[in-house]
């Protein structure tokens, strides 16, 4: 019962900074923070893929959150490279 | 599950939470460029690793197994996050910063972010494309 209430405060935290992320994408400064909203973007979407895992009582999801993180991390990579030698693979 | 493993996983979770909001808010608060890259890099990290120990547990209460699927993503994240910070920065210093501006680095090498830069103008200054 406790567990309940708290992952739907933890759901509630994470939908927040999800909304706030595609805030910063929409409206950022310069291309490096939009790099850094997307990198969060992506952080912030595989803590609610675990949440929704421990909601729903399977583990077919961390797989698919394992996939989302390398995916995540490589073309974050990828756009930092490109905007530091305008080039990924040289 | 037992009113004490409730706790534990709950605990966890509402860590996870407030970790992760606060490190999205310092995103959109925190001054400058570089000041900004601190948030989501420490704290959103902490608040997946929490959401993820909340899982592991809550996984062993009710079925008894322990899995090391939750164990392996957090730490496959506490190994990327750096790096990302890493190029994130170097982008940023490459974009943003004024090369006068920046802090002598104490060597004949200027700084990682600006190194291209010194050797196409040495390679100018030669006045051959270097091949």
């Amino acid at each position: 019962m406790i567990v309940t209430y708290a992952l739907f405060f933890a759901t509630g935290c994470y939908t927040l900074a999800l909304l706030m992320n595609l805030w910063r994408v929409v409206k950022a400064p310069g291309v490096p923070d939009r790099i850094l909203a997307l990198d969060t973007m992506v952080i912030n979407f595989i803590a609610i893929l675990v949440l929704y895992g421990i909601i729903e009582g399977t583990s077919v999801y961390f797989e698919a959150s394992i996939l989302i993180a390398m995916v995540g991390f490589i073309s974050t990579v990828a756009y930092a490279r490109f905007m530091l030698r305008s080039n990924i693979i040289e | 599950m037992e009113i004490w493993q409730e706790i534990i996983v709950a605990a966890f979770l509402v860590i996870a939470g407030i970790f992760g909001i606060v490190g999205s808010y310092g995103l959109i608060k925190l001054p400058d460029p570089m000041t900004r890259l601190h948030a989501p890099t420490k704290a959103t990290t902490l608040g997946v690793g929490g959401a993820l120990i909340a899982s592991m547990l809550y996984f062993v209460f009710t079925t008894g197994f322990f899995s090391f699927h939750e164990l392996m993503i957090t730490l496959f994240l506490f190994i990327t996050a750096p790096i990302t910070a890493h190029f994130i920065a170097k982008a940023n210093l490459h974009t943003n910063v004024d090369r006068s501006q920046v802090s002598p680095t104490g060597s004949e090498r200027p700084w990682a972010g600006f190194e291209s830069d010194a050797a196409r103008e040495i390679a100018e200054s030669r006045g051959a494309p270097d091949k």
